[in-house]
């Protein structure tokens, strides 16, 4: 059962399915860091992007690949508005109003979607779908390799963005002293509504590189979503390189358990990590402090 | 002379690598009213928290009635008798006066009556009687104080930590609030209190202790205290007793 | 509430809605809409009276379902001593994920999490472990009969909902007068606060929280008799949770009638929205989730509190306010 035959490629998989996670959770992390609330919307927008992508490829013919460029800015613009006009002015400052309001818009999304595209699921046909990389001992699904790359290009961008940039720097300000930053004349709703865009976009870029592999359904997203709070509370709230390394972690994870345990109670096992980093060590693995 | 209700000895509190209190003991005589001051920054809400419970020391021990409580967690040590306030009021904003005193006062009344009628005595000695049925953040500051002190007071303390329960008000509050005070120790209310309105200090509190940077620096009766180079240079700076004496 | 007529009248008038109408879909709303709001009248004792927001209600709910289903078909236990070890299930349910939870010092969003990542352990769990059914679900067998707790008439079965609905009224009831729900909602407003008046904040939650559960888990186990089948989707799936959570809210958390208003609120815009788009499935949730950002935006207090509400803005906004520095 252990042979470096079955094992390698398993692991091999489980680091390309991990960065596509990881690409989900930074959008997450980056909005706990700053916003400090637990975006509960992130599952049903990451669905909606898939949609997006979806009807891009059949009904404009846009490769998903190229779709990206169209599809991240939009939501990049959704998620400006939603954080600045729906979840801001509907949760007077309140965490948790906050989750209640993330929590209504993630029911509104996953069933506007169902009422308007049905439960089918669907999916797209790219002819470089299937197409492999031989390694000589395994294959490697190229898509999922894109996606292995794309996470780390997005993390370095947001990385230059936040090092780099004048809003960058806004955003760091009120992530690390709120107040601090609105006294210095930093309009925090704005920092607020940029900080969810970039958290929405990255979804969106997730979504994007799992539609030629995946399927679509009104609750496709879901089953991202809660891998990627794990993903997130391991790698410490708010830390973009703690949730690239937690995606790649969770990807390992789910893919040894699921040779061993089988599909669905490989989902158990990343739910009981998440549940014991929880209580034991809510920082994260690696987060430094709560 | 009557026994200490509360006695630290050599009590340090160490956050990561910053020294916040270190090695302070001192006691705190049982009915009388002792003051803590000290510049900002000194570690005076700090060792509030340490004798409240709030934080655990990283060194030393607390005494409280006779028996060693250190390290034992807020509520119980508000079970055995210590009532705090804060500096930075915490009421529960969004009950009206009396559940809030009531919150306190069911600690000693198991029965909703019983619990009640506490709370409005308490009300009556504060000065908050006409406002029981108002919401707590509808208060002024003035109102926010009392309505702190209320709350302790409820939990029939034996001894009671007083943090800058004057600060914000005006002179004439101050005026209102003074006997009050004086009345609670009358009672047999042992109070420990943080004070920056040195006025106060003078006309109400027997003992004072000084907190610098962590450290005890002095203590003493408050006039004494009032004079030493030590609190003054530890309030104004390095030289300034010399450069006070020197101005006529 | 100080006084306990309103309850006595509302509970009567409700006693005589079968006596008035004799049409099952009528009754059969009724029925749905008095068990969502007992799931809700759990919630409301841990989120509305405590502040504690679980998003996994469901981990009572289902409990309760699977513990009344499993120890009839399983174990041929009658359905009264089942139906009575499926509450305790839903308060041993609370004290473990409490307990845990409380004592990890786990609050706002990590204790929302936590509880949701635990009603989805388990749901997937139940859709694999043999006990459960697994995929297929648990089918309790037809007996209707006064012995099996299944009742021929829709009306013998509102009663039965609505005596479970008037307990738990009465039991928050209780709580709202009691030193434990004066103690409750002091965590819920400044937990430091309280414990600088000698509350146990932990104890304090993890017992409301086995209220709680054992309150939702009742709604769970009247599902069991009502429809007589249990899967894991209905069991531990996200749509009680959202119900139990969304029904107080929006009737008005931390109030005694808030789950009751809200669930029949909310099930009656579902049922108007299901009659305008005929039957086609979403348009009901979204008009909850609509609500729900709505009410968290505008009514605070819940549609129960939006007199109190409106009273305040008015007074707010002809000066009446105190104009306060909030941090002293």
């Amino acid at each position: 059962m252990l042979s470096p035959v079955i094992l390698i490629p398993a692991l091999l998989n489980g680091l390309l399915t991990g960065a596509v996670y990881a690409l989900v959770a930074l959008g997450l992390t980056l909005i706990y860091g700053v916003l400090h609330i637990i975006n509960f919307a992130h599952g049903a927008l990451l669905t909606a992007a898939m949609f997006a992508a979806y009807f891009a490829f059949t009904v404009l013919g846009i490769d998903p690949y190229l779709a990206v460029f169209i599809i991240s800015p939009l939501f990049f613009a959704i998620g400006y508005a939603l954080q600045r006009f729906v979840i801001g002015p509907a949760s007077h400052g309140e965490d948790r109003n906050m989750l209640l309001v993330t929590l209504g818009l993630s029911v509104v999304i996953e069933n506007a979607l169902l009422f308007g595209f049905r439960a089918d699921t669907r999916t797209i046909d790219v002819p470089y779908a299937f197409s492999t990389i031989d390694l000589g001992f395994t294959y490697l699904a190229v898509p999922r390799l894109v996606g292995f790359v794309a996470v780390f290009v997005v993390a370095l961008a947001l990385w230059l963005i936040m090092s780099l940039t004048d809003i960058g720097r806004a955003i760091r300000a009120v992530a690390k002293e709120k107040f601090g930053a609105q006294l210095a004349g930093i309009d925090v709703a704005h920092v607020y509504a940029v900080t969810f865009g970039l958290g929405t976009a990255c979804v969106a870029i997730a979504a994007c590189l799992l539609m030629p592999t995946y399927y679509v359904n009104p609750s496709a997203g879901n089953a991202f979503v809660l891998v990627a709070f794990t993903i997130v509370v391991l790698g410490g709230m708010g830390s973009v390189p703690g949730a690239v390394l937690g995606g790649l972690v969770i990807g390992v994870v789910e893919s040894l358990s699921s040779l061993f345990l089988g599909d669905s109670l490989g989902q158990v096992g990343i739910f009981l990590i998440f549940i014991a980093v929880l209580l034991v060590r809510p920082q994260g693995l690696f987060g430094a402090k709560a | 002379m009557a026994k200490p209700l509360l006695d630290l000895r050599g009590v340090a509190r160490r956050f990561g690598g910053l020294i916040a209190v270190s090695g302070v003991s001192m006691s705190v005589r049982e009915g009388s009213i002792t003051a803590l001051i000290g510049p900002n920054g000194a570690g005076k809400t700090t060792m509030f928290s340490l004798i409240s419970g709030f934080l655990k020391p990283s060194e030393g021990q607390i005494y409280y009635d006779g028996r060693e409580v250190t390290g034992e967690p807020a509520y119980k040590l508000a079970r055995r008798g210590i009532g705090r306030t804060f500096q930075i009021v915490q009421p529960f904003a969004g009950l009206t006066v009396r559940e809030n005193i009531c919150v306190g006062s069911y600690l000693r009344c198991r029965q909703r009556a019983a619990a009640n009628a506490a709370a409005e005595k308490v009300a009556r000695e504060v000065g908050l009687e006409t406002l029981l049925d108002a919401p707590a953040d509808t208060l002024t500051v003035a109102g926010r104080k009392r309505l702190e002190l209320a709350k302790a007071l409820a939990t029939e303390p034996k001894l009671l930590l007083l943090d800058e329960v004057l600060a914000g008000l005006n002179p004439s509050e101050i005026r209102d609030i003074i006997p009050v005070i004086r009345g609670l120790r009358d009672r047999g209310i042992t109070i420990l209190m943080i004070e920056h309105v040195m006025q106060a200090v003078m006309s109400l509190a027997e003992h004072v202790f000084v907190l610098a940077e962590g450290r005890l620096i002095a203590e003493g009766a408050p006039a004494e205290v009032a004079g030493s180079p030590i609190v003054i240079e530890a309030y104004l700076g390095h030289g300034a007793a010399k450069r006070l004496a020197r101005t006529p | 509430m100080k006084s306990f007529t309103p309850i006595a009248i509302v509970i009567a008038g409700l006693a005589a809605v079968p006596l008035l109408v004799h049409s099952n879909v009528v009754l059969n709303f009724f029925v749905v809409a008095l068990m969502i709001a007992l799931a809700g009248q759990g919630w409301n004792i841990l989120g509305g009276y405590g502040g504690q927001y679980s998003f996994g209600h469901a981990i009572f709910f289902g409990s309760g379902a699977y513990v009344t289903a499993i120890l009839q078909v399983k174990y041929g236990v009658n359905a009264w001593p089942a139906f009575g070890c499926g509450i305790i299930a839903g308060a041993v349910a609370g004290t473990a994920v409490g307990w845990l939870a409380f004592r990890a010092g786990l609050r706002g969003s990590y204790f929302a999490l936590v509880t949701l990542a635990f009603a989805e352990v388990l749901r997937i769990v139940a859709s694999v472990a043999p006990i459960t059914g697994a995929g297929v679900g648990t089918l309790v067998k037809l007996d209707l009969s006064f012995a099996s707790l299944q009742f021929e008439s829709r009306a013998a079965f509102y009663w039965l909902i609505l005596a479970l609905v008037s307990v738990a009224l009465i039991v928050t009831w209780a709580i709202e007068r009691s030193r434990f729900g004066a103690w409750l909602t002091a965590v819920r407003e400044n937990e430091e606060a309280a414990r600088a008046l000698g509350v146990d904040a932990v104890a304090v939650k993890i017992g409301a929280m086995v209220i709680s559960g054992a309150i939702t888990a009742a709604a769970g186990c009247f599902y069991v008799q009502y429809f007589l089948f249990v899967d894991s989707h209905i069991a531990y799936g996200a749509w009680i949770s959202i119900e139990a959570l969304l029904t107080p809210i929006i009737g008005g958390a931390g109030t005694i009638f808030g789950p009751l208003i809200g669930a029949l609120v909310v099930k009656a815009l579902g049922e108007a929205a299901l009659v305008v788009t005929g039957e086609a499935p979403g348009l009901d949730l979204v008009v909850f989730g609509v609500v729900l950002i709505v009410v968290v935006g505008f009514a605070p207090r819940g549609i129960g509190g939006l007199r109190t509400t409106l009273l305040t803005k008015i007074k707010r906004g002809l000066g009446g306010g105190t104009a306060e520095v909030r941090r002293g």
